[in-house]
């Protein structure tokens, strides 16, 4: 019965309850009336349930101390602005981000568009940089033959990103 | 370019002349882009912001779609300038309040727009006059992929583009369409209309964006979620939602020519001699007054060839634009006197309305 029902914001009875459908998946808030009146849930031009569901799942839990190690952002920040401190922060705070997106988005994985000369020049630079070290590991070893091998290949992987005249 | 030939000069939206469309005013889309492993805008340290607003400027001016246009600090806007680039949908209020670090390239014939840490290092924005999402949509991804070719993106291959907030992770891709629904909101649907909207997982916001009103029945529909579908696949969603909309909405115009053709003949009318001869009218009366006169077009009340003229004074009937036209700052009720001196001029050239094919 919809009386057994607790607010997902503060656990009081919950009187109010949504339903959005999003790519025939069915998402469920139940809110007592303080609750819905505050989030403007009974205001329809400017209700917006992802940002409803960003923030009620972020309520209940306790703070945590996860922390950003490249940035210093921590889950305290995150839970006053709703938003990251850098792009690292999705690898730190995974554990929290995977609950919320599936109520957030219609997957929790990108299909779309993929930037693929940035991801050439970031394979292309791992590359050279483990040929790098690789000849340095070679030349220290006295491998000449392997180190030969590594400099003809480093310069191969140099030419290719080279932009080509009048491109 | 400088800020002040760009605001005189012609743009997409005040130069409309190509405008045919009935409902949609306007086709918008934007990519949230950040680069790779720095701190995101609203994180980073003021002299970083710099740094990264410096380099993202200058990749973004380089980019042959921004050829002689406008690349310019925020810091180094005067508030009426900003406000009018608001106006024109150009660039956000959030923008605006930027204190520093933040950065505008504008193309030279408006139709494309980087904000530079706004929420996100790069906000790309590109839009057009009237339903044209095919189009906007080739163009901000050649612009993205151009873009690319110069910075590195934060991308996951999981979570897609990496952004500020969560809710954009994935396409980071929010495409919109400025709607005009008159019929709907005089026959008291756009209640119903919002709601069925939401439960399909799109947004409703006013004119101006999230928390702005509806005036003059403008409405802006867009794609909530961007992770999980690809960006053909939400833009036809939010295709097949906009045609459901645009369906119902000259239904509703049927049905009112139908049932009461006087009483919406009235409407059309006294909006008519209203900005023939008021000479107090606020933004809000403004608005509502033209979409009353945009609708008469529509019905062919008034003659197609004015409808360019309604788009174009949609915006600049807007406290900003009114202010630039008379050169100076000027309080509410002085931009209201101006304001109706301005739309005096326009529709007393205009031929008087012929409702011979809506009244019976």
């Amino acid at each position: 019965m919809a009386n057994s029902l607790k607010c997902d914001l503060c656990s009081k009875p919950a009187t109010v309850h949504l339903t959005q459908i999003v790519n025939s998946k069915i998402h469920k808030v139940d809110l007592c009336e303080a609750c819905a009146q505050a989030k403007g849930v009974t205001d329809p031009s400017g209700f917006s349930l992802a940002d409803l569901l960003l923030k009620a799942s972020l309520n209940p839990e306790p703070a945590g101390d996860i922390r950003c190690e490249s940035c210093g952002f921590t889950q305290q920040d995150f839970k006053k602005t709703g938003r990251f401190g850098c792009p690292s922060c999705y690898d730190y705070f995974s554990s929290m981000l995977e609950p919320m997106l599936d109520t957030m988005h219609k997957g929790v994985t990108h299909t779309g568009k993929v930037p693929k000369r940035a991801l050439e020049r970031k394979s292309l630079y791992e590359r050279l940089t483990q040929l790098e070290s690789d000849l340095d590991l070679a030349i220290k070893a006295e491998r000449y033959e392997d180190a030969a091998r590594y400099r003809d290949e480093i310069h191969q992987v140099r030419q290719s990103t080279e932009p080509k005249p009048g491109a | 370019m400088k800020i002040n030939e760009l605001i005189d000069s012609h743009s997409e939206l005040t130069d409309t002349a190509a405008s045919k469309s009935a409902v949609v005013l306007m086709t918008r889309m934007r990519l949230a882009r950040n680069l790779a492993n720095q701190p995101f805008p609203g994180w980073a340290k003021e002299a970083k912001k710099r740094e990264i607003r410096d380099q993202c400027m200058q990749a973004v001016a380089a980019l042959p779609q921004m050829k002689r246009g406008l690349a310019i600090p925020v810091e180094n806007l005067e508030e009426l300038q900003k406000q009018i680039l608001v106006e024109r949908h150009l660039i956000s209020r959030e923008l605006c309040h930027a204190k520093s670090g933040a950065g505008i390239v504008i193309s030279k014939d408006q139709s494309c727009v980087v904000m530079v840490n706004e929420e996100d290092h790069l906000r790309i924005q590109v839009l057009r006059a009237g339903y044209q999402f095919k189009k906007v949509w080739n163009t901000i991804n050649t612009l993205d992929s151009d873009l690319e070719e110069h910075i590195d993106y934060a991308f996951s291959p999981k979570l897609g583009y990496l952004s500020a907030c969560p809710t954009n992770l994935g396409t980071a891709i929010r495409a919109s369409a400025m709607m005009h629904l008159p019929a709907l909101v005089i026959s008291s649907q756009m209640e119903k209309v919002v709601r069925a909207v939401n439960q399909l997982g799109m947004a409703v916001r006013g004119l101006f964006g999230e928390g702005s009103d509806a005036s003059g029945s403008i409405f802006q529909i867009s794609n909530q979620t961007t992770l999980g579908e690809s960006e053909d696949e939400i833009i036809k969603h939010l295709n097949g939602v906009l045609n459901t909309i645009i369906e119902q909405e000259l239904n509703a115009r049927e049905k009112l020519v139908e049932t009461d053709p006087n009483k919406l003949s009235d409407k059309i009318g006294r909006a008519f001699g209203i900005l023939q001869n008021g000479y107090l009218l606020n933004s809000g009366e403004a608005m509502n007054l033209l979409s009353l006169i945009r609708l008469g077009i529509d019905l062919g009340i008034f003659a197609d060839a004015q409808r360019a003229l309604v788009d174009r004074l949609f915006i600049e009937c807007q406290p900003g634009h009114v202010q630039h036209a008379a050169k100076g700052a000027f309080e509410p009720g002085q931009r209201d006197v101006l304001r109706a001196e301005r739309l005096r001029a326009e529709f007393a050239k205009m031929p008087s309305p012929d409702f011979s094919n809506t009244v019976r």
